[in-house]
């Protein structure tokens, strides 16, 4: 029962990582756009939630609602303003602008919120649960980060199977100069994405600091896990990227049962190692296209 | 009328120039022949005139505008489409698709998914398939009719019977004249001189990035075409037997 508790457990956190991968999922699907401030963006959405939520006295989830299109109009701009500079075949120029940013931005919430760790309050949801069996409870939070994952990954799928949007992505995706003879705009639309991108990781950092504490420092671990989510569920597909979500978290809390023994940190090590074995068996991840 | 009327064209790659003070005018509804060896220059032509390549110096009128420096992505809207050379369907989008994204940005008018599978019927059962499975001529077919969802006045065909069978050629070419009659100019490009002649009004070659023979299919003589291909010294000017 402890292991199915485990795996339960594991879906959810899967959820949240999914979450943080969609976005990086996103850019690197339609631009080949690798963002290393990806986890410093969560984190910063996590902040601007703070500031919200002590101006206005909202509660966070309701937050989201300035947050999001805050972030996205963040994301919007600085495509268009920065990151379109460094598109190219080559993914070097993205790597290093915003490995650069993601330091920027540890170093801006250093100075405005302090070191200081915090939390967003959502009250009593925070510790209620669903008991399914004497040895299961489902928790609401939890609960409720996978329902929104599955929904903001399934609404991005519809866009990209359903709407010309979507179409316009795949076609930039597959080659940007045919596209632009269609009469794309790829440069605005590589700012709408990154404007989603950032839409959804904001989502996702204020699920984390709904659940857990966070402070400036900590978007690289969530890079991290959000990265492996992408691999294991393969570059560029959207389902791919839940599964891939899915999984790690199951890995993280079934490696967290050995705990008890080795103590703490087999959880994500047991992550890193299923990362390792679907990046040794299967590069392009479970439900990856083939690499081009 | 001109539709297009290009002047002191240079144009290239990096350092590399590949087009030396092109001037070519194209009327409305005429179908141009643009002929030349293999890196003469007509890709970076039309391509030029698409914007995929930048101007370096000269002048491109459009319908009475220059647009030598509008954006590519803004020239569909004014009516150019370009058949690329290779086809260049979007692998990730069905037939349907690749169709539909043809209209994307382009103008209102008499072509649309229904008016295309008209002039390409076999087409028709493969529209929701993904557009690699397609064949040579299939995906030939798809990249013509994209260029017609936008109801393009000027439409950029280049080497549409590259690597397709005689017979798939011959029956793109047997849609050439619904383009015309569907109100488009038609600016071709071919390495085969036979093909282009037979549908062409007006024909020009490409000889290392410059025009070297301008003029009508029936009023230049085949040496003169062959000596501007291949740039040989000019005949005398007699007809040849062909
Ligand atoms: N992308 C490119 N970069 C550099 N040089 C190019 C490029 N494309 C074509 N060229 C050169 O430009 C010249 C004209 O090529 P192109 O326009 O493709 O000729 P054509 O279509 O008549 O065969 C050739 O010398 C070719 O090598
Ligand atoms: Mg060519």
């Amino acid at each position: 029962m402890e292991w199915l508790n485990a795996i339960v457990q594991g879906i959810m956190l899967g959820g949240l990582f999914a979450l943080f991968a969609t976005g990086l999922s996103l850019a690197f699907g339609v631009m080949r756009f690798v963002n290393l401030a990806h986890g410093d963006l969560a984190i910063l959405g996590a902040f601007v939630a703070v500031s919200v939520i002590s101006a206005t006295g909202l509660n966070p989830f309701v937050s989201l609602v300035i947050v999001v299109p805050v972030m996205l109009a963040a994301g919007y701009a600085l495509q268009l303003g920065a990151f379109n500079f460094t598109i190219s075949p080559d993914p070097l120029p993205s790597i290093l602008v915003t490995f650069g940013l993601g330091i920027v931005i540890q170093n801006v919430l250093l100075e405005t919120y302090s070191a200081d760790s915090r939390g967003l309050d959502v009250g009593s949801i925070e510790i209620e649960s669903i008991r399914v069996t004497d040895a299961i409870a489902i928790g609401w939070i939890p609960l409720i980060t996978l329902v929104v994952a599955v929904t903001v990954l399934g609404a991005l799928q519809l866009m990209l199977s359903r709407t010309s949007l979507g179409r316009a992505f795949r076609a930039v995706s597959d080659d940007p100069p045919t596209a632009r003879l269609m009469g794309i705009n790829d440069r605005n639309l590589y700012a709408v994405a990154m404007g989603i991108a950032f839409a959804t990781v904001a989502v996702a950092g204020v699920f984390l600091g709904i659940r857990q504490s966070f402070g400036p420092l900590d978007g690289p671990a969530q890079l991290l896990y959000a990265f492996e989510a992408v691999v294991i569920g393969g570059l560029g597909s959207v389902w791919g990227t839940l599964v891939g979500g899915l999984l790690l978290g199951v890995a993280h809390t079934v490696g967290g049962q050995f705990e008890v023994t080795y103590g703490y940190g087999s959880g994500p090590l047991v992550g890193h190692l299923v990362f390792l074995v679907v990046l040794a068996t299967k590069p392009s991840g479970l439900l990856g296209r083939r690499a081009e | 009328m001109t539709l297009l009327e290009v002047r002191g064209l240079d144009a290239g790659y990096g350092d590399f120039q590949a087009l030396f003070g092109i001037d070519v005018d194209v009327a409305v509804g005429e179908t141009l022949a643009m002929i030349g060896a293999n890196g003469a220059g007509k890709t970076t032509f039309l391509r030029v005139l698409a914007g995929q390549v930048p101007a370096w110096a000269g002048s491109i009128m459009f319908d009475g505008t220059d647009i030598a420096h509008v954006k590519a992505h803004r020239r569909v809207g004014l009516g150019i489409a370009l058949v690329p050379e290779g086809r260049m369907l979007f692998g990730s989008l069905t037939v349907r698709e690749n169709l539909i994204i043809g209209a994307h940005a382009g103008r209102s008018g008499r072509w649309n998914i229904d008016t295309v599978l008209d002039v390409f019927p076999l087409i028709r059962p493969l529209l929701d398939r993904p557009s690699q499975v397609l064949s040579g001529g299939e995906q030939q077919s798809v990249a013509i009719g994209r260029a017609l969802m936008s109801n393009p006045r000027l439409i950029l065909l280049d080497e549409v019977s590259l690597g397709l069978a005689p017979v798939v050629v011959k029956s793109l070419y047997d849609a050439l004249p619904a383009l015309s009659e569907g109100g488009a100019t038609v600016l071709l490009v071919e390495q085969d001189i036979g093909q282009a002649l037979a549908v062409a009004s007006r024909l020009v070659c490409l000889l290392e990035g410059r025009v070297s023979l301008e003029g009508r299919p029936d009023g230049v003589a085949r040496s003169d075409i062959t000596a501007a291909y291949f740039g040989l010294p000019a005949s005398s000017g007699t007809e040849a037997s062909s």
